[in-house]
């Protein structure tokens, strides 16, 4: 095949990042080739450049990020140094870009079809009319609801899902011939994951469009990409054959990107199975007095055990995080914590209730104070609780940045010297610091890089079985669930649809909801999606006869 | 050392605001040393010129103008200073009361600082001070408490923004004590904008200071101070002589030179990066 015909050939591209006064590479040399109506999965962790280098392929980079030499080939056509005119042109049309967040995409203030038709009547391609007549026939295609009027709607009007689906009919729009597509489905929940998934494939299959699909998630890619680019700290470490390099990956760094996770052997429950420390008896609880978030909630955490919470968003995980903390008062219903009730707000808590339940949060950057060092973060709970001070307290706080396996020098250091798992780590310090019964992680992991992310279940783990503590784990994520838990509780529009025993709850037959949520966790297996999608169809059009 | 690596990165506008602002604290502190003659003395004539003897001329009645300016710089600035300081304690303890305890509380004192606000300054002031009298710290009084409506709106909002931050969350669940709160938590995440702030406050206060001094109702005379200066030598200007431009010189001056430093901090406290 002539070099001509690849639709994207991008030749030892370098891209510099300017920080702290200086020019310092992100992308260090990377080669990539696309042809017409591939898909190109990049995938690394954050940091890896896979953004910019997805951004490279239009020529643009954002700002304080350069090229600084390369080659990048566009149908035959050089686009560095090519003028903004040109790359204007085509950009927008050519080649379209997807970001992760649609809610921070769209312009709030316009309906969605004028978004829509912005590009290609700006671009003079056609007239708002013609543009209309394709968003509605795209709309279709994306199996979004009432196309014919989904497109009036404002972007606060239509659902997380459907807002990423309306967002790849606009890249669509032109018929673009390369669509980058940037960790799409990241914030969304696993139910909804599927449907946009399943939309972009359809319809880039359709159009025989290309693309460049960035994420960090595997799995997700196995399910589109017919390549896969593995790229690490700027540089290439290995690309291949989506089915191949799942079957056979080269390096080890992408053999542990694939690695399953199974944390936890199955601990012998019968032990602890009446050892109750915390209940949660018929809570009921709003945020406004009238609609409901939670009902009738009963819940029991046993010593030493990890009860994962799972959910979509939406769903009252959170929000039972705050009745049992005391920072939401629940309507009726009450928190016992061994035989002792306890008050229902949390101003009226003592200094012992307070102590023995600790919160880890998903946001380890706002869930630390920038303005205080480690020693101050992991100290305060150490003087505040226990009235330590001087040496006391600071052999306790270097105890227990051994446990959380760091240094003593990350003593003086402030937040934002640390690095996301290490600032989690610092939260979970923090935690122990207060020698809690029961420690509650809200979505812990979620905002962290999956080598990292395992390396804070590992040590959550560790600390279980060193310390006895209980967790009570709010996730969305059915892998980590599967990874570390004892007991599940399914969680559905404020109620508890299921809790068992994890190896219960795993084992067919599941409740409806537990089988949608466990089916759509993305597998490391190419067909999986195609096979899910026929599956779903079969047992639905089973239904209907 | 942050100080001296902050003041190498500083553009040159703000390093010289910064000489302007020192030059003005240096004749403050040192007024007595540096100036010839006394602060009310009677050295010469009614408004003569400028001589070697008299380095600005004299005033209205024949006290040396430079030696007014030098002490008008230590009365007004500390003044202001003061008033300042008052005002930012008042204004942020209320404002970071309202933005933690949230509900009446923050309902009550929100109101009384909207009624407070609904005047327009100069004029309350003016009614207070005809009121109480003009003394010194009835000025101070009065000014600061008017100003900390301002700071209160400000070092609210701030502090509600930093309030719903997981780490605020976390020291509520630890059962800390509000004052730790405000202290800990939110007050050094509030510092950048609040300081910024401080020095454009700084500037308000001093030129209202200056402009009830002008009305009559400030500092009073003999003392010296810049905006008393000016209505004093203010029939001048109608025989030509510009006797009053020096102490409105010097007020637009040290104005100059606060607003440059502060442009320069809300740099810093905005995050933006120059590329």
């Amino acid at each position: 095949m002539p070099e001509s015909s690849k639709l994207l050939r991008m030749k030892n591209v370098f891209i510099e990042g300017y920080s702290e006064e200086q020019w310092s590479p992100i992308i260090k040399g990377v080669n990539v080739k696309l042809d017409r109506g591939e898909i190109l999965g990049f995938i690394g962790e954050s940091g890896a450049g896979k953004s910019t280098l997805g951004l490279a392929s239009m020529a643009y980079t954002r700002q304080g990020c350069r090229i600084s030499s390369g080659s990048i080939l566009f149908k035959g056509k050089e686009l560095l140094g090519a003028s903004t005119k040109y790359l204007k042109s085509i950009r927008g049309t050519r080649i379209a870009y997807v970001a992760q967040s649609a809610a921070a995409s769209f312009n709030p203030a316009h309906r969605l079809i004028k978004q829509y038709a912005e590009a290609p009547v700006q671009h003079g391609i056609m007239s708002f009319e013609e543009a209309r007549k394709n968003a509605v026939d795209l709309y279709r295609r994306l199996l979004l609801p009432d196309p014919e009027h989904i497109g009036y709607r404002y972007p606060h009007q239509v659902s997380g899902g459907q807002l990423q689906r309306a967002m790849v009919a606009m890249a669509m729009a032109c018929q673009p011939d390369l669509i980058i597509f940037d960790e799409p489905t990241t914030a969304l929940d696993v139910t909804t994951q599927i449907e946009v998934l399943a939309a972009i494939k359809r319809i880039v299959r359709q159009f025989n469009t290309a693309a460049i699909y960035i994420t960090h998630d595997l799995a997700v890619v196995a399910q589109l990409a017919d390549r896969i680019m593995v790229l690490r700290y700027g540089n290439l470490v290995e690309e291949n054959n989506a089915r191949e390099m799942l079957a056979n990956p080269k390096e080890d760094y992408t053999r542990r990107l694939l690695s399953v996770r199974t944390l936890r052997e199955d601990k012998d429950l019968s032990l602890t199975e009446k050892d109750v420390i915390l209940e949660v008896q018929d809570v009921t609880a709003s945020y406004t007095g009238k609609d409901h978030v939670l009902e009738d909630i009963n819940l029991k955490i046993r010593r030493g055990r990890t009860v994962a919470l799972v959910g979509e968003s939406g769903s009252g995980k959170s929000t039972l995080a705050r009745v049992i903390t005391g920072l939401l008062p629940p309507i009726t219903g009450k928190v016992t914590f061994e035989d002792q009730e306890l008050p229902k707000a949390l101003k009226h808590r003592n200094k012992k209730q307070l102590q023995l339940m600790q919160m880890i949060y998903q946001m380890p950057d706002t869930a630390l104070n920038p303005r205080h060092r480690v020693s101050k973060i992991i100290g305060r709970p150490l003087s505040f609780y226990f009235g330590m001070h001087g040496k006391e307290r600071d052999k306790r706080i270097y105890e227990l940045l051994d446990m959380i396996e760091l240094t003593e020098k990350y003593y003086e250091r402030y937040p934002s010297e640390l690095s996301g798992g290490e600032k989690q780590r610092v939260c979970i310090a923090r935690a122990l610091a207060a020698k809690p019964d029961i420690i509650i992680c809200d979505e812990v992991t979620s905002a962290l890089d999956q080598l990292v992310a395992e390396g804070i279940l590992k040590l959550l783990q560790n600390l279980q079985n060193e310390l006895r503590v209980s967790y009570l784990f709010i996730t969305h994520d059915l892998a980590t669930v599967k990874a570390i838990s004892d007991e599940i509780v399914v969680m559905l529009q404020g109620r508890i649809v299921e809790h068992d025993n994890k190896k219960e709850i795993l084992k067919p037959p599941h409740h409806e909801y537990t089988e949608l949520l466990l089916s759509s966790v993305p597998e490391m297996d190419p067909d999986w999606l195609d096979n899910l999608l026929q599956k779903r169809k079969e047992s639905i059009s089973a239904l209907e006869v | 050392m942050a100080v001296f690596k902050l003041l190498r990165q500083s553009p040159i506008s703000a390093r010289v605001g910064l000489f302007m602002v020192l030059l003005n604290v240096f004749a403050a502190i040192f007024a007595p040393v540096i100036s010839p003659y006394g602060e009310t003395e009677v050295v010469g004539d009614v408004w003569a010129p400028a001589s070697k003897d008299h380095l600005l001329g004299t005033d209205h009645l024949g006290r040396d103008l430079y030696t007014r300016l030098i002490y008008g710089a230590r009365n007004t600035i500390a003044i202001a200073f003061i008033t300042t300081i008052l005002s930012f304690v008042v204004g942020i303890v209320m404002g970071f009361f309202a933005a933690t305890l949230k509900g009446w509380t923050d309902l009550i004192i929100s109101r009384i600082v909207d009624i407070l606000m609904a005047f327009p300054t100069l004029i309350f002031a003016l009614m207070v001070l005809s009121v109480v009298g003009t003394s010194v710290s009835s000025l101070i009084i009065v000014i600061a408490l008017l100003d900390s409506t301002r700071v209160y709106r400000l070092s609210r909002a701030v502090a509600m923004d930093i309030e719903v931050m997981e780490f605020v969350e976390a020291a509520r669940l630890r059962g800390e004590r509000i004052w730790w709160l405000m202290r800990q938590e939110i007050l050094p995440n509030a510092m950048p904008p609040l300081v910024a702030e401080f020095g454009l406050r700084f500037c308000f206060v001093f030129l209202f200071i200056a402009a009830l001094s002008f009305l009559g109702l400030g500092i009073q005379p003999p003392t010296a101070d810049w905006g008393g200066m000016v209505r004093e030598n203010a029939g001048a200007i109608t025989f030509g002589i510009f006797t009053p431009l020096w102490p409105a010189g010097a007020i637009a001056f040290l104005t100059v030179g606060v607003n440059l430093n502060v442009d320069w901090f809300l740099h810093i406290a905005s995050g933006l990066k120059d590329l």
